[in-house]
């Protein structure tokens, strides 16, 4: 709400202001039902044509813990998650006190008289507004309801208070609950109502958001976990193989549960190297597979992906990054594997990184991934993070008919085949899937040993030297064919800040800002991550300090790692890193933050 | 051939959907020499190349043709494997060729998976992958070439080396207990378990073809021999070297998992023969059989329509 603020009606007269934007952070404990909300919430915003971006926390126990949900919708373009909530609703004293620092001054803490007790030296800052939604809630659905139920009642709150579609809001209600008993969805809409009549308008004002620009095409709305998902889904893969580990399960449920629908299947394996195995092994098959995992996972699978990058096998690996190492903060949001997706592995394995930078991005990633896959015939890493995996946004609805893709292979005779060709120039052989038969009857081997052009094992230092060449020279030949990034605001000027990732929002409204203040200021998003595409260091020519902004420890040398990635390519001193791990996502004001300490400093 | 017919349904996107294979033409059954591809590696005298010859042997028997068939090895001796035959062949990576060969088996019905390797692969490194094939029962037959020793990096024991084994890394003797590959293997819920020794190639061919004609995971160990390294271990099973070959008693009930287990308690040399053999579903059946289920709702929709479904959802 950062042109009309949220101000306390005056005298109790009802009173309807428009806003531009508003975000609300929902505080309660993991069990609640507060991402239902939020998803709620999410969802109607997409069906409004508004923007929306969410955040959220969980415990990586079960249930019990603290745990929070933020939304920020805006009629305008959403970039972040949103640096200070204008609405608090807090659960517990505990979800009261941790987080009213995250309410901006003067905004709304909307608690729940039943647990909470307002603190009096808050009440100064920020308006406080109690309403006892535990019994409130009770009372609407009887007592059997215990806690259930209470989230909804919330969300009736929400409703009144921006003024929300309620008809749009019941049919999202009741399509959440359908299939389940009639009583069920009956209790939802009982507890909805009854939040949405409480009487808020006399203590505070209502508010309604700007009409947003008509958007073309439907929205749809989903996090990039499920994009993800159905961008693989879309690229016409059909075989899987995991091991569930957060954040990536999420993923392979959706494609265990989804690929039947398309004659495909997904494997719960026994363990990490079992997964990326029978992916390989399905990908021999002719279909290009995927298996994914966390940063642990990964690192267990990095045998497997060396044998994927020797015997010139497509392969997708998506990492859905977590902090680490080790089991680290398996519920917080890291971009600590670019080193372990660009370099982990054994021996010379060259291999493509690619990284979505929101969850639509995810969709047409996982599409572009398994095509760089099928043909340059190499794993290709999908670099998620635990941020981009929850957060649900929306955006235009694909046109599927066109992005869907059929990957059966052929199977037609061939009259030779060499797997392993050294006479093509850009490295790039096809290869014979297992059921073709190959006229001259000399069949192709795929092996993990250095190999001459039929896949039998040599020691020849010449084939070793020719054949690393070839692996190599792939990568060039795709990186030719990657277009230079768009820079985001300045084209030139003092600061250029770098980012990967899912911290492109952030970065974008830091620009934006800074841009504000008089400042020059522009960014770069980089989504191929190996191989980097050409031209970025006559971008990097146009600014006087380049700041790689990530969510990584700056190291021992005082770089992040896509800047130490930078910094070994383009030797440019003027490279510096903006790095952090908190587990948390960027702020925008600690960007600014951040460059402008450094900038003072030099 | 008598691998199971399998059920090609109509949508493009299936994994199991494939060109029809080319109508049964005038080829004739492969010979060796068709089939031979690199000379084996092999040491003079390794019981490995009875195996390999025995496969050759079945392939032209039953008339198997290149691309119908694929074999796959880890890492080891007898996993140089796949180089010496001439069709489709994956030379993997230490212990993980059953999760390789069981990602082919899942998405190729059309294919027959043979899997080779030895004690090392199938028991030590890649021992839990045994255990999750076997329980899921994906269809292949996998060949474990038991020599009792580590043979491609000179002479460590293996799970199998028995105790008392003088080893590079046991100078004083193997101290730790040995796998009994038939118990585990019963105990892991594999469908089709079955033991023969290099020495004998009649036998090693008619377990080898009755583990192809098994619809399920069909295991067979095969007691091969390193005469480089541990020279002289089954002497005892070899009628030549004056030992007894002992077939499975023919009252024994293969269905029997007790009986099974209880064979294999004989000291060595024991039984040879087919230890256990249960029809059970396969994975690959049950999966398909789940698709079949979840395909009929969506039939005659394209698969932009199918997930346009889930989209519309998401509205």
């Amino acid at each position: 709400m950062s042109n009309a603020t949220l101000t306390a009606a005056p005298d109790g007269s009802p009173k309807v202001s428009k806003v531009s934007e508003a975000v609300i952070r929902i505080a309660g404990n993991s069990q609640d039902g507060i991402q239902a909300i939020g998803g709620f919430l999410a969802r109607l915003a997409g069906r409004s044509e508004q923007e929306v971006m969410t955040f959220m926390t969980i415990p990586s126990t079960i249930s019990g813990a603290p745990s929070i949900f933020q939304v920020r919708i805006g009629s305008g373009e959403v970039l972040s998650a949103g640096d200070e909530a204008d609405v608090l609703l807090a659960f517990y004293q505990h979800s009261y006190e941790d987080h009213i620092n995250s309410l901006r001054k003067g905004g709304i803490v909307l608690y729940d008289e039943d647990h909470v007790e307002p603190k009096p030296e808050w009440q100064q800052d920020y308006r406080h507004l109690g309403v006892p939604i535990s019994s409130r809630t009770v009372e609407a659905i009887g007592g059997t309801a215990k806690d259930k139920g209470k989230n909804i009642y919330a969300l009736g709150l929400v409703a009144r208070m921006f003024d929300l579609n309620l008809p749009k809001l019941e049919k999202l209600i009741r399509e959440r609950f359908t299939g389940k008993d009639e009583s069920i969805v009956n209790n939802a809409l009982t507890a909805f109502h009854a939040g949405y009549a409480y009487n808020l308008s006399g203590v505070v004002a209502t508010y309604q958001f700007v009409e947003s620009q008509k958007k073309e095409g439907a929205q749809v709305v989903m996090n990039g976990n499920e994009a993800l998902g159905y961008g693989l889904i879309a690229a016409g893969v059909r075989f899987g193989a995991g091991y569930p580990i957060t954040p990536w399960s999420d993923v392979m449920e959706l494609l265990r549960r989804e690929l039947p629908k398309y004659g495909g299947t997904f494997v719960q394996c026994e363990d990490e190297i079992a997964s990326v195995s029978m992916a390989l092994g399905a990908s021999y098959g002719g279909r290009v597979a995927v298996t994914g995992s966390s940063g642990p996972g990964i690192s267990l699978k990095t045998e497997a992906i060396g044998w994927g990058v020797m015997a010139e096998m497509p392969l997708i690996i998506c990492n859905v990054q977590r902090g680490g190492p080790s089991t680290g903060m398996p519920t917080n949001v890291e971009q600590s594997d670019l080193n372990q997706a660009v370099y982990g592995g054994h021996g010379d394995s060259p291999r493509v990184v690619l990284a979505p930078a929101d969850v639509e991005d995810c969709f047409y990633t996982a599409i572009e991934a398994v095509n760089i896959a099928r043909k340059f015939n190499i794993p290709v890493f999908i670099l998620s993070d635990q941020s981009i995996a929850t957060r649900i946004e929306a955006f235009r609805e694909p046109d599927l008919e066109k992005v869907c893709q059929d990957l059966s292979p052929d199977l037609s005779p061939i009259p030779d085949q060499k797997p392993y060709d050294l006479s093509i120039a850009d490295g790039v052989t096809p290869r014979a899937v297992p059921g073709t038969r190959i006229l001259s009857g000399k069949y192709p081997i795929v092996t993990g040993l250095e190999h001459d052009e039929m896949g039998h094992p040599t020691g020849s230092p010449k084939l070793h030297l020719q054949m690393s060449a070839k692996r190599r020279k792939k990568l060039q030949t795709l990186a030719a064919t990657f277009s230079t990034p768009k820079v985001y605001g300045a084209e030139k000027g003092n600061v250029l800040f770098v980012g990967w990732g899912s911290t492109q929002g952030p970065i974008r409204e830091a620009v934006e800002r800074a841009r504000a203040a008089g400042e020059q200021v522009g960014s770069l998003h980089i989504r191929y991550i190996s191989p980097l595409p050409n031209g970025l260091e006559k971008i990097f020519a146009n600014y006087n300090h380049i700041f790689v902004v990530e969510m990584n420890d700056e190291g021992i040398y005082g770089f992040g790692q896509l800047a130490m990635l930078l910094r070994a390519r383009y030797c440019d001193p003027k490279i510096r890193s903006i790095a952090k791990t908190d587990g948390l996502t960027w702020k925008v004001k600690d960007i600014l933050e951040r460059m402008r300490t450094k900038l003072a400093v030099n | 051939m008598s691998l199971p017919a399998t059920e090609i349904p109509a949508r493009t996107g299936n994994i199991t959907a494939l060109p029809a294979a080319p109508a049964a033409d005038e080829r004739k059954g492969l010979t060796k020499k068709e089939l031979a591809a690199d000379h084996p590696t092999w040491c003079p005298g390794c019981g490995d190349f009875s195996v390999l010859a025995l496969y050759f042997k079945l392939i032209e028997k039953r008339k198997l043709w290149h691309e119908k068939i694929t074999t796959v090895a880890g890492i080891g001796c007898s996993s140089r494997f796949p180089y010496f035959v001439q069709a489709h062949g994956v030379h993997f990576i230490h212990g993980r060729a059953l999760p390789f060969a069981s990602g082919i088996s899942l998405s190729r019905p059309d294919l027959h998976v043979f899997v080779f390797g030895g004690d090392g692969d199938a028991f030590s490194i890649g021992g839990n992958h045994l255990n999750h094939t076997a329980r899921k029962n994906i269809k292949m037959t996998y060949v474990i070439m038991d020599n009792w020793v580590y043979g491609l990096t000179k002479k460590q024991t293996s799970p199998t080396s028995p105790q008392g084994f003088k080893s590079k890394t046991d100078t004083w003797g193997a101290v730790d207990y040995p796998i009994n590959p038939m118990k585990q293997l019963v105990s892991a819920g594999a469908t089709f378990i079955a033991r023969t020794t290099h020495t004998n190639p009649n036998h090693v061919l008619q377990m080898m073809e009755a583990a192809m004609d098994h619809d399920g995971f069909s295991v067979i160990e095969c007691l091969s021999e390193c005469v480089e390294f541990y020279e002289g271990a089954f002497d005892a099973s070899n009628p030549r070297k004056g030992g007894v070959f002992n077939l499975v008693p023919p009252e024994h009930d293969v269905t029997d998992e007790m009986a099974a287990y209880k064979l294999a308690d004989a000291s060595f040399p024991g039984y040879f023969g087919v230890f256990y053999k249960v029809n059970r579903p396969t994975k690959n059946a049950l999966e398909a059989k789940i698709n079949g289920t979840v395909q009929e709702k969506f039939k005659g929709l394209k698969d932009w329509q199918i997930l346009k479904k889930n989209f519309d959802r998401m509205k």
